[in-house]
This record gives structure tokens, C-alpha cells and sequence, in this order.
């Protein structure tokens, strides 16, 4: 591999994602952060709600399956699934200009309940919610998670409380997954074997309603041998207590997608600078355009830098075998400076400054080693999406856990430039 | 078993532990359970059907099957196997009945998926031989794995006699018994290492055994906080002078050796926290009282000579107990 950094803003360097300007705009109503497993979503999201609130706005946060300490520290720990006003945040004067911030952790299965409670009576809902089947498909369908937080987006938007909504979205593999995930459960539930089990003598003629009876004596007469006699009638209760609302699912998860594509709503894609999620990144950037859906822009996050890019990696590594020969006789090569070694650093001998040096610069290599790496990467994504703005957070060394990172998050998220240290 | 949170490295662990454990001529079922094509992709193969094949050979001539188990296909063998069903099951399949009884029956699904798996771990061959000496599963994530392998309970509700309560039962006393271990795979950081808490806890309640916590990524350390104060302090000035000795410009006030002092510091600060959040994140694993093995952080990203390396790697720690 070579070890050459091309210039961090160079000629054909994307254009600056302009954080500020989407949060202070008043036209900016939705912001949902996506992108694939681990790349820092939950975080964006939090960042940008903290710094709109002190911008002055209202805002409400959406976070999903947030770190324990993360939500501790936003006081939303406690799973009520309703917003809660973030206490430490905007508010009484200063520049906020009275902004607050208020958030919440998404309970999905209690979102699917209340969504059964809503649309039954009391005796019916009851049915519904001590139905195994349903609870199974409310605690592990693939694509519960999503569903429900499209449907709390929805109601979030309809209680009109707020004037920006910021979406976090669940963990998944494939940043599609948003978007793909709640259709998924609304035709399911609005499937052809539901509709068959319903209401056999809705679908179809004579001819067809003699082979769905075939059908459905020979799934129900088999499923009940293999599964035990009490498998049908707790189908069959299912299915007629669910009967109103299924219709329904899939009209709500429509609803919401289009609210998805109102002007007004703003996507931003999270990614890594790794090849796997920028990968994501551009499918789902490719995605977004053929659906009309508005990206704002690429959060590069986690990105490394060095204020000393002008040493490469091989001649910080040339340098630290030089100062490994200088005269240290009693160590191993290539352990300079590690744990264990027979100097102390505290003894200011020049053996022991050489260790720490080479020490210093291994560490250099090994970051102008993953710089280039980065930006390999980032310059497939910039080459093959060019029009895609682009604002980059550094790598922190430590997580992200309390509001004071949160801030610093949000203001890498604002200047947006390269990540220097 | 091997299990942890998304993104940790389960696939790649699973492949590494399937090879390392076919050395010496053994054989091995690698299986995936999410019909994600994990495996396909991680050794550069086309999307695996369902059935077994051999996807790699191991040192010393051991041989890695690979196997990607549809929970609709299973149940579909299931009901021929019981009930001869014939065409009516292509015709169940078509009326989506297959989909909708794997999806929402409650723990039908996780019953197929681990009953096939076990069923390869009882294989034997005419001489009475197993036929896999170990079988490798890419398990679900931590947060529901538990509730995957604990399929007796899962089922309970639904079926107390019939076909799949035996199946659930069968399945149990192979996941309960030593012959079964789950790993949880982790990276030393906060959320990973919190999941494999939660996860040790459910597993333990649930009564299924835990294997090993595998710390997967794990970064050398070059400089230790000492070292790093001693640099960042009194010796300052040395190291400006360490680094114009070793050819790189002068160590004076503004020289190109002593511009570079401060990057370095603040690098080699960032690394001591990095070092100390980890140091914090493997006393919660120590204080867990579990067994860990260590894989590298392969730098250069994951190719089919990396998954070897990592399995070389296992195999070393699981020789040297
Ligand atoms: N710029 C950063 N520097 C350092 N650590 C970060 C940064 N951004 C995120 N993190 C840390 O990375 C971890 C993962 O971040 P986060 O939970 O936001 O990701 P996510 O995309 O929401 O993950 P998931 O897909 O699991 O929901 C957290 O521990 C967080 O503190
Ligand atoms: N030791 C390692 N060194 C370098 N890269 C690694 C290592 N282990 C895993 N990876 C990489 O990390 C990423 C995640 O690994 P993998 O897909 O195995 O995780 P997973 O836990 O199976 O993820 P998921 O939860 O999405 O199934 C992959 O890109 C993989 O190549
Ligand atoms: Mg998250
Ligand atoms: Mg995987």
C-alpha cells in the first residue's frame, strides 16, 4: 500500500456539509440520521438535538437503543416511550434563545400495544396483547424495531410540540433497512394467508374459494398435528381480534413513508470511514434519490487525523528502528518502549528516551497507516457520489457518554472540516 | 455457538473457530441462521443453497463445511418427513402458510433452526462415526440468542405434545450438555462489553452453558501512561533531540524535529486514553469471571489469509490450556 496522503481538501474535495444552516432553518422540520450498525447514528442524532435546542429551537429526539450512560446522562433512562424534557439544555435565556430539548428511547413493543389499544376496545385489545402470536410478532418480527419507529416519528410529527423532530434509527446491518423494514411488516400483516385466514369467501370466485379451503384444511389440520391442537384456535382468535386493524398497518407504514418524502424532512447518512459502511452509505444515497426522499448530506464519523501528516509512516518507522540500534543492546527489536522493558521512563537515562521516542513514532506510523486508509475509502465514496456534502467528526478517544461530549460533537459536526487534532 | 453484539465480529469468529478447530484432519459444519449470506461473503463464494458444502481446507488437511439453514425449507423437510406431504407442500408454501406460520409462530422458527444444526451435530456415518467433529454456529446477537437457543420454554406455550415438542426437547438436551458451549464475541469498548454482562447473566438463568468471551480487535499498546507523562514532562527536550538524532531535523526551538513534539504528545495522549477506557473495559470482563481468548486487530482489513491468521491464532490459545 502507499503510504502518500493526498491533501485533505484537495481540488476535487466534496462540498462542506453545512450543519448549522440545516438546523437553524425553520423549513427543517424532520432530520433522521441512518446509516449501518455502529457507525455513530445514536450520537449524531443526539448531538444535533442538543445543538439545535441551544441554536433555539424546539426539539424533540427519537433515540433508539441508546449506551445506558449515554441515556442516563439525558435522563431518559427510564423506558416511559413519551419525550422528556432534557434538563441542562437550552432554556432561560443566554444564546438559546429559548430552545429546549426533549427526548426520548423508543419501547417498541409498548408503541405496537398502544397501537392495539388505540384501534380496539378494551376486551378485544386485552385479547390481542395476551395472544402468543402477537406477542411474538411484536417482540421479534424483523422489522418490529423499524415499524415502530416510523410510527412514533408519525405521531411525534402529529402532536406538532415540537418544531424539529431528530429520528435516530435502530441497529441493522443495512442502512435500507429503515426504509424497507416497516413495508415488510404491513404487507405481512396484510398478507395473503392473513386475508385467506380471515376471510376465505372475500377472495376470489367459486373456483377459488374450493382450493383455499384445501388450503386452509390442509395448513390448519397439519399445523395443529405438529403443533399441538392449541396452536389453530390461538391463530384463529389472532387473526379475528387483529381483523380491523390490519388494513390499517400497512396504510399507516404509507403514511409515514411519504412523510418521509414531504419537503421539510432532511436525511442525513452516517457512516465510518471504512469500506463496509461507506458502501452502505452509497446504496442508500442511491436509494434515497430514486424514492425523492431529500439528503442533506454525509456525516463521515470517526474520522482520524494527525498534526504532524507531514512525517510518513515509513520514515517514522525508519526513524524509530534508527533510534531501536542507537546503542540499546539489552531488548528485543520492536518492543521499544512497551510495557516490561528493563528502563524505567522516569530515569531520563537516553536509552529510555529513545524507547519513549520510538515509542512516539511507532504510534505516528500506525495513525498515518490508518489515515491513508481512510482516505482511500472516502475518495471511492467522494468519486463515485461527488455531489453528496460532507461534514467530518473526529475520532474522539473516548466514547461518547455525557452532554459535555455530545457539544463536542456537535461542533466537529459544525465545522465540518477535515479533522485535524 | 458463537454470539455477541452486532458488528462485533460473530461471522468472522464463527469461520475462524470452524477452521481452527478442523486442523489435524477433522472435519467442521460452519451455519448461519439469519439468511444473510455472511459466510458466502466473507470467503469470497457465491450465495451458499441450502445444503452442505466444502468451503475451505485447513492446515493439515481438515475440511470446513459450510451450511446456511432457511427456516421455511426446514419446515417444509419437517412436515415431508412427518406427514408425507408431497405437492400440498409447494402448495402450502405458495398460499404463504410457510412464511406465516415460521414468522409469527412463536419459537417454531428458532426450533427448525437449531434442530437442524443439532441433528448435524448426531450425524453419523455407516461406521457410527460422527460425521462433523464440530459443528460452528453463526448465532444471532446477544440480546436474542438467549431466547433463540432456550426453545424449550419458547415453545411451551404452543406446543406440550406433538412433533415439535419432541424436537424442542431433543434440541435442549443437546444445547444443556457439555458438548454445547456458547461464545460471546466483544471489543473492549463500553456497549459490547455491557451486552456480554447481560448476556453471561441470561444465559446463566436460562441454564445454557457459556463458553469463552472472545475479545476480538484487540489493539497493540505501544507507550504506557508513564512513559507518556515522563515524554509530555521532564523530558521534552530528549525527545526533541531523540528524534533530530534519528535523522528527523533540528531539535531547537522551531526546528522540524521539535514541531514534531507536540503532535506526537498529543497522539500518544490519545492513545493512554484509549489504553485506560480499555483497561476499564477488561476489569469488567475480568470481574465477570469468564474465560477470554484475544484475536488481533488485522490491520489491513479482513481477506481470506486474515481469516487463516485468526484461526491460527485460536487454534495457539486453545492448545496452549
Ligand atoms: N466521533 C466519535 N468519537 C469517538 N467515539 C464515538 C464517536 N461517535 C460515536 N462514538 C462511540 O461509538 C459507539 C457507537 O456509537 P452509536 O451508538 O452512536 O452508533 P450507532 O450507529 O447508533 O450504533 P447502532 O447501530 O448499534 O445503533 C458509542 O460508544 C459512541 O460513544
Ligand atoms: N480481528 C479483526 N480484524 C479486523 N477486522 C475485523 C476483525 N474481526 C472482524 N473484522 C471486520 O469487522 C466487520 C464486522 O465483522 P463481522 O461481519 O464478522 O461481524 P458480525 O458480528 O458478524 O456482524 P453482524 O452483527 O452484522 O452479523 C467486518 O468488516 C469484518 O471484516
Ligand atoms: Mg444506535
Ligand atoms: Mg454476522
Amino acid at each position: 500500500m502507499s503510504g502518500t496522503v493526498t491533501a485533505v481538501l484537495g481540488t476535487d474535495a466534496p462540498a462542506r456539509l453545512e450543519v448549522d444552516r440545516l438546523l437553524d432553518d425553520p423549513q427543517t422540520r424532520i432530520v433522521v440520521c441512518c446509516g449501518s450498525g455502529g457507525v455513530g447514528k445514536t450520537t449524531t442524532a443526539a448531538a444535533l438535538g442538543v445543538r439545535a435546542a441551544e441554536r433555539g429551537r424546539r426539539v424533540v429526539v427519537l433515540t433508539i437503543d441508546p449506551a445506558r450512560r449515554l441515556a442516563q446522562s439525558m435522563g431518559i433512562d427510564s423506558l416511559d416511550n413519551t419525550p422528556r424534557r432534557v434538563a441542562g439544555v437550552g432554556g432561560s435565556g443566554g444564546a438559546s434563545g429559548g430552545g429546549e430539548l426533549h427526548a426520548m428511547m423508543l419501547d417498541m413493543k409498548r408503541t405496537f400495544d398502544e397501537i392495539v389499544e388505540a384501534h380496539a376496545d378494551a376486551e378485544r385489545s386485552r385479547a390481542i396483547l395476551e395472544n402468543p402470536f402477537y406477542q411474538s410478532l411484536s417482540a421479534g418480527f424483523a422489522g418490529t424495531q423499524e415499524y415502530m419507529a416510523m410510527e412514533k416519528l408519525g405521531q411525534l410529527r402529529a402532536r406538532d410540540d415540537w418544531d424539529l423532530i431528530i429520528v435516530d434509527t435502530p441497529p441493522s446491518r443495512s442502512a435500507l433497512d429503515f426504509l424497507d423494514a416497516p413495508k415488510r411488516l404491513g404487507s405481512f400483516l396484510d398478507g395473503k394467508f392473513i386475508r385467506v385466514l380471515m376471510a376465505p369467501a372475500k377472495v376470489g370466485g367459486r373456483a377459488g374459494m374450493k382450493f383455499l379451503n384445501v388450503g386452509m384444511s390442509m395448513m390448519t389440520g397439519t399445523l395443529s398435528k405438529v403443533m399441538g391442537g392449541q396452536l389453530l384456535k390461538d391463530v384463529q382468535t389472532f387473526v379475528a381480534a387483529m381483523d380491523t386493524m390490519f388494513g390499517g398497518f400497512r396504510t399507516r407504514a404509507d403514511a409515514t413513508y411519504r412523510l418521509l418524502q414531504a419537503p421539510g424532512t432532511a436525511f442525513l447518512v452516517v457512516a465510518a470511514p471504512e469500506p463496509d459502511a461507506l458502501r452502505e452509505a452509497a446504496y442508500f444515497v442511491e436509494r434515497l434519490a430514486a424514492e425523492d426522499m431529500p439528503l442533506a448530506g454525509l456525516v463521515l464519523n470517526r474520522v482520524h487525523g494527525s498534526g504532524a501528516v507531514q512525517l510518513s509512516a515509513e520514515r517514522a518507522l525508519a526513524a524509530a528502528e534508527n533510534l531501536d540500534e542507537g546503542g540499546i543492546v539489552d531488548q528485543e527489536p520492536g518492543k521499544a518502549g512497551v510495557r516490561g522493558s528493563g528502563t524505567t521512563p522516569e530515569d531520563g537515562s537516553p536509552a529510555a528516551v529513545d524507547e519513549i521516542t520510538a515509542g512516539l513514532l511507532r504510534l505516528h506510523a500506525e495513525r498515518m497507516q490508518v489515515i491513508a486508509r481512510e482516505q482511500q475509502t472516502r475518495d471511492r465514496f467522494t468519486s463515485l457520489h461527488p455531489e453528496v456534502a460532507v461534514a467530518e467528526v473526529a475520532a474522539l478517544p473516548g466514547d461518547v457518554h455525557d452532554l459535555a461530549g455530545l457539544r463536542a460533537i456537535g461542533d466537529r459536526l459544525a465545522a465540518g472540516g477535515p479533522a485535524g487534532v | 455457538m458463537v454470539s455477541g453484539k452486532g458488528g462485533t465480529g460473530k461471522t468472522t469468529v464463527a469461520a475462524a473457530l470452524a477452521l481452527a478447530l478442523a486442523t489435524e484432519g477433522r472435519r467442521t459444519l460452519l451455519v448461519e441462521v439469519e439468511g444473510r449470506q455472511g459466510i458466502a461473503q466473507l470467503f469470497g463464494t457465491e450465495a451458499l443453497p441450502y445444503e452442505e458444502r466444502k468451503i475451505a481446507v485447513a492446515p493439515g488437511g481438515g475440511e470446513v463445511f459450510a451450511l446456511a439453514i432457511d427456516a421455511e425449507r426446514a419446515l417444509l423437510d419437517y412436515l415431508q418427513m412427518f406427514y408425507k406431504l408431497g405437492s400440498a407442500g409447494r402448495a402450502l408454501k405458495k398460499l404463504g402458510a410457510i412464511d406465516f406460520a415460521t414468522t409469527i409462530a412463536p419459537g417454531l422458527r428458532d426450533v427448525l433452526l437449531t434442530g437442524k444444526a443439532c441433528e448435524a451435530v448426531r450425524r453419523t456415518d455407516k461406521a457410527g462415526r460422527y460425521v462433523y467433529d464440530h459443528v460452528v454456529m453463526d448465532a444471532p446477537p446477544t440480546g436474542r440468542v438467549t431466547r433463540f437457543l432456550n426453545v424449550n420454554d419458547e415453545v411451551a406455550g404452543l406446543a406440550r405434545i406433538g412433533p415439535i415438542h419432541h424436537q424442542a426437547q431433543a434440541v435442549m438436551k443437546v444445547l444443556k450438555s457439555p458438548q454445547t458451549a456458547v461464545h460471546l464475541v466483544t471489543l473492549l469498548e463500553e456497549m459490547p462489553v455491557q451486552e456480554t454482562a447481560d448476556g453471561r447473566a441470561e444465559l446463566a438463568e436460562a441454564g445454557l452453558p457459556l463458553g469463552r468471551v472472545i475479545v476480538n480487535m484487540v489493539r497493540p499498546h505501544h507507550l504506557d501512561e508513564a512513559a507518556l507523562q515522563a515524554a509530555a514532562g521532564k523530558q521534552r527536550a530528549g525527545v526533541a533531540q531523540a528524534l533530530s538524532r534519528a535523522g528527523l531535523g533540528g531539535a531547537r526551538r522551531g526546528g522540524l524535529a521539535e514541531r514534531l513534539v507536540d503532535p506526537l504528545l498529543e497522539q500518544a495522549a490519545e492513545h493512554a486514553e484509549r489504553v485506560g477506557l480499555e483497561r476499564a473495559q477488561r476489569a469488567v470482563l475480568d470481574g465477570l469471571g469468564v474465560s477470554t481468548y484475544e484475536l488481533p486487530l488485522l490491520g489491513r482489513g479482513m481477506d481470506l489469509a486474515g481469516l487463516y491468521e485468526l484461526a491460527t491464532e485460536l487454534r495457539k490459545q486453545v492448545s496452549a490450556e
